[in-house]
């Protein structure tokens, strides 16, 4: 499969009115076309600061741009100027936002705020745009197009807000969208809806998708592929099958077992102790050696190399050498055999 | 379990209408019944707007109830009372709420958010007898007593949530309404205030009424659970039951779309996708309120409004599919 996208050691920081917060340190990763890529992790594991620096929409300062490079189409878009950023962004890379409310605009209409991309890059006329955006409200599933392209973001429910800002991010017909939780805000039967939504336009549009989540059922319901964030590193990455039925990091160990499984009876949930890991002042080695219950000497000091598990999962933990003690996973990380109901 | 569980709460066809202009009433809560029994986790859950929130409040005489009643102790909650009888009241009652930042108040330490309710209510008699209690009630929830002299912004979310678990705490109530307690934290923080939940239920003997949208968090820490839709009871059984046999179409939905931690699972999973959006609780439908989602509606649910009944044991439902008098209009 070809690479459509590919991040080589990436790394931005915030300046902070105390300490520079390293929010994302040293990441490689890469998207193949089609393909669905979930990136999980708790809040400021540095997975949203990851997706905006894809379309250069870190704020630049307080944020920076540390190190690493991102190659899109043989070409890096760390080193694009603004204007040629421009032309990338809601054309080849586009974006849709966890809260559709406050990222539309409340004063434009709906037709128009998916006409402007069509007019920018497509050079098509209004009448042209207006056309397009009715049919792009039909392809999303909003009824009643016709009239519902007139009105405002207002008149719409949580649920067509997001359909409606999945149009406007499908409009040019985008390489990749990035979908930063785009479920998170809506409830569970809406999500259901789009997450099928998702998957349907990417069966008949063919484009590749980075999902960012915390939640892991939306992952094992969407991704093709996953990778694990956690204090501003990618821990371990690999298919959904991979990540699900054979983790080897005790962080992705720990997020399965904290998941209340519908079939199990109330036992205690498997929480991980403590709290993430400060950005401003990272640990010296592995940043989950603070609530990793298999923590070594060693984590402390050094950063794990990636270890190769097979040709598409790689995950980084002191465990895995040849010289750690034989660890099994605990049995709250076994996911499988669950039974549906209902 | 033994027939002789005592009723701690008895809610009797509870409402609570908003007014909204001459015209409009908004009808959050339009007519629940349920018991709480002492010791429990009674589970309410529900999407956004369909009044889960506004029930507890109203639980709790947050909110004045529009019609029906609230029996605690076998005691009228909403009936007039006087301040010393309403103190007394709010005692043995309490709340946590789902923001962990916006329901701590930023100017006070620790110490004095958790000592508020001792102090109001006289239960220490001095301060050494304050700071203990205060302390001891950190050490439960899993802070240091150090933590006591910081503000709320110094916390994580998670350590936050200990401080408002600590507050409720405080003045020895029987009965704590926990709304969306754990909606703001991430995942892995969740585990850690579900765990302490149920721990501090244990050794204090508490009843919760524990509201979230998430299910499977629901399911896993409720011993029974209700399911509202649009101010309306749909279904209540306990945890079990209610995800083994779900029987209203609407908990077959919502147990449906939930995904599940399983790729394999989720790959051949048959969903029941509902369509549309939940109605506005201004103009709710007639009849049935899910009837405009339910894949199985038929003229009699825009007709009569189904009645909540027990069809097996312990397991309520309000829909026309088991009633055996619509049986012939339901089969089409």
């Amino acid at each position: 499969m070809k690479k459509l996208l590919e991040v080589k050691d990436l790394s931005i920081s915030f300046d902070t009115y105390g300490a520079e917060v390293q929010a994302v340190r040293n990441i490689s990763f890469h998207l193949d076309e089609k393909e669905t890529l979930a990136i999980v992790g708790e809040s400021g594991s540095g997975k949203s600061v990851t997706a905006q620096s894809l379309m250069r929409l870190v704020p630049m300062p307080p944020g920076k741009f540390v190190g690493g490079s991102i190659i899109f189409d043989g070409e890096d878009i760390t080193q694009k100027s603004e204007k040629q950023m421009e032309s990338i962004r809601g054309k080849d890379i586009s974006m849709i936002f966890q809260d559709p409310m406050t990222s539309l605009n409340p004063t434009m209409t709906v037709g128009k705020q998916i006409a402007e991309g069509l007019i920018k890059h497509q050079n098509l006329s209004k009448k042209a745009a207006h056309d397009r955006g009715v049919e792009l409200l039909k392809l999303v599933g909003i009824p009643n197009p016709e009239a519902r392209i007139k009105q405002y973001p207002h008149q719409y429910s949580g649920g067509m807000r997001q359909r409606a800002m999945i149009a406007i991010a499908l409009a040019c017909n985008p390489k990749i969208l990035i979908a930063d939780e785009p479920t998170t805000a809506l409830d569970v039967t809406i999500q259901a809806q789009i997450l099928d939504l998702m998957r349907e336009l990417q069966d008949k549009t063919g484009t590749a998708i980075i999902l960012i989540t915390h939640d892991l059922g939306v992952v094992a319901n969407a991704a093709s592929r996953v990778a694990v964030m956690y204090g501003g590193k990618i821990v371990e990455t690999g298919t959904v099958d991979e990540i699900f039925y054979n983790p080897k990091h005790p962080y992705t160990w720990g997020l399965l077992g904290s998941m209340p499984k519908l079939d199990a009876e109330g036992e205690e949930l498997q929480a991980i102790p403590g709290s993430p890991p400060d950005l401003a002042d990272p640990p010296k080695g592995c940043p989950f050696v603070t609530r990793c219950p298999y923590a070594m000497k060693v984590c402390e000091q050094h950063m794990p190399d990636y270890k190769e598990l097979s040709s598409t999962q790689k995950t980084a933990c002191w465990l895995l050498d040849e010289r750690a003690p034989d660890v099994e996973p605990p049995e709250s990380a076994i996911v499988g055999g669950t039974e549906v109901h209902g | 379990m033994a027939e002789t569980r005592e009723k701690l709460l008895e809610i009797k066809n509870l409402k609570k209408h908003f007014r909204i202009d001459r015209k409009h009433t908004l009808r959050a809560v339009d007519g629940i019944s349920f018991d709480i029994y002492r010791g429990e986790t009674f589970g309410l859950v529900g999407e956004s707007g369909c009044g889960k929130s506004t029930a507890g409040r109203t639980i709790l005489r947050l909110y004045d109830a529009s019609d029906g009643e609230v029996k605690f102790h076998g005691e009228n909650v909403h009936a007039r009372k006087s301040k010393k009888e309403l103190k007394s009241f709010t005692r043995s009652m309490q709340m946590i709420f789902q923001d962990p930042y916006a329901s701590l108040n930023p100017r006070m330490t620790v110490k004095d958010i958790i000592a508020e309710g001792i102090d109001i209510h006289g239960l220490a008699k001095n301060k050494k007898e304050r700071t203990e209690r205060v302390n001891s009630l950190l050490k439960t929830v899993g802070l240091n007593t150090e933590h006591g002299n910081r503000y709320p912004h110094e916390f994580s979310g998670g350590q936050r949530q200990r401080i408002g678990i600590a507050r409720a705490l405080a003045v020895d109530p029987d009965f704590i309404v926990a709304d969306e307690p754990i909606s703001a934290l991430d995942v892995s923080i969740q585990a850690q205030v579900v765990n302490l939940l149920k721990r501090l239920q244990k050794d204090h003997g508490l009843t919760y009424l524990f509201i979230a949208h998430d299910l499977s968090m629901v399911k896993h820490i409720s011993d029974r659970v209700g399911v509202m839709y649009l101010g309306n009871m749909a279904e209540i059984a306990t945890s079990k039951e209610l995800y083994e046999n779900p029987m209203h179409p609407y908990t077959q939905a919502l147990l449906s779309a939930i995904p599940l931690a399983d790729p394999e699972v989720e790959r051949t999973r048959e969903r029941i996708i509902v369509e549309g959006d939940v109605p506005s609780p201004i103009s709710p439908p007639s009849g049935c309120r899910f009837r405009t989602r339910c894949p199985f509606a038929t003229d009699i649910c825009a007709k009569v409004v189904p009645e909540f009944q027990e069809y097996k044991k312990e397991h309520w439902v309000a829909c026309h599919l088991y009633d055996e008098r619509y049986a012939d209009q339901m089969k089409q």
